[in-house]
């Protein structure tokens, strides 16, 4: 069941498939975030772009899919919190973004615009999706399982109501922001 | 053009309306990590057989190698990229980084197995977290999915460390 604004269907979603990414895969590169000195700075502390970037994108599509999601044209799409899984493998992530530089999607689109260490790290990316495949059997009984709590929302887990949570996420966001101008007054 | 970069926030609120375009005209939250997932099996094809990639479990639940939503929108990833640095004379074959140089020299295989090595580990970390910067970091916190936050969170803790550990200091610079 879709919802009643989800009209691409067909030949016309794969083709929306190209326009949404042209436009992201554009987005990603004025915003600076294809580029290594910029991503991992994030981690030290020196360039904040990648923060502004996500923080603003989060705020202004969660309200936004909020306000839809509340009028039923929009469906929610979440990914079960599997508590060992996604914090090993966000461990494991960070570890990988700060060495190859990028992540996968700012990967991709630095290697489009000729960073040679890019596409050393596509290939990386390749094998690394062949490697979880072939260990996908083990994952799924020994680590998937561990602290398997489902399509888990913040709503519930803090016993909040919805509209809490979102001006709880507008705010933070704006804290955020505000400290982010204050390291970078004092740099 | 000298700087073609353009505000951050205002870069990062048109994401946020590309992810409520995508969300409600095609039912799709932003993410990049499972089409690589997909495009890595077709990769294994040649090393594993077509059998053995439609045998397995992953590739045949999760992540079928085909050309769908999801393996297109890397494609248009990569030719918006392309476009935006041709508009505005950013296309250029390097691989030079200030702060990669500062700590590991201008050796070239050496930044190229680096960041090989990081790419197998990032992918690795994105499957088996289910997600990775946009499918959990953007997609899943504008959600408010726990595993979204709990991925933000947990990323850039070890990031942090792994930056102090690989590239010396933080702040003092």
């Amino acid at each position: 069941m879709s919802p009643s604004l989800a009209f691409l269907t067909g030949p016309e979603l794969l083709g929306s498939a190209l326009v949404f990414g042209i436009i992201f895969g554009f987005l990603l590169h004025r915003g600076g975030v294809t580029d290594f000195d910029v991503i991992v700075r994030l981690f030290q502390f020196r360039d904040f772009t990648v923060l502004k970037v996500m923080m603003t994108a989060i705020a202004v599509g969660g309200v936004g899919i909020a306000l839809l999601h509340g009028q039923e044209l929009a469906q929610l799409h979440i990914k079960p919190t599997n508590l060992l899984a996604v914090g090993l493998g966000a461990a494991i992530f960070g570890v990988g973004m700060v060495l190859y530089g990028y992540c996968p999607g700012t990967g991709l689109a630095a290697l489009a615009t000729g960073r040679l260490d890019a596409l050393a790290g596509l290939v990386g990316m390749l094998v690394g999706g062949i490697a979880y495949a072939l260990s996908y059997d083990w994952v799924a009984a020994h680590i998937l399982p561990v602290g398997a709590y489902g399509k888990l929302r913040l709503p519930e887990l803090l016993g909040l109501p919805e509209w809490a949570c979102y001006a709880g996420l507008v705010a933070m966001t704006l804290g955020i922001f505000a400290l982010v101008r204050k390291a970078e007054a004092k740099a | 053009m000298k700087n073609p970069r353009w505000n951050p926030y205002v870069v990062g609120a048109l994401i946020g309306l590309l992810s409520v375009l995508t969300f409600s005209l095609a039912n799709k939250p932003l993410g990049m990590s499972t089409g690589l997932a997909q495009a890595a099996g077709a990769c294994a094809v040649p090393f594993l057989g077509a059998d053995g990639v439609a045998r397995n479990t992953y590739w045949a639940k999760t992540a079928i190698p085909a050309w769908d939503y999801s393996t297109l929108f890397l494609v248009g990833t990569m030719l918006g990229a392309l476009l935006s640095a041709l508009l505005c004379g950013g296309f250029k074959l390097t691989m030079a980084s200030a702060v990669w140089t500062e700590s590991f020299g201008p050796s070239r295989p050496r930044r190229l197995i680096a960041a090989f090595l990081g790419g197998a580990i990032i992918l690795y970390g994105a499957r088996l977290a289910d997600g990775c910067t946009s499918g959990h970091g953007i997609s899943g916190c504008l959600q408010l999915a726990a595993s979204g936050w709990l991925f933000f969170i947990v990323m850039f803790a070890s990031g942090i460390l792994t930056a102090k550990f690989l590239y010396g200091r933080t702040r003092q610079g």
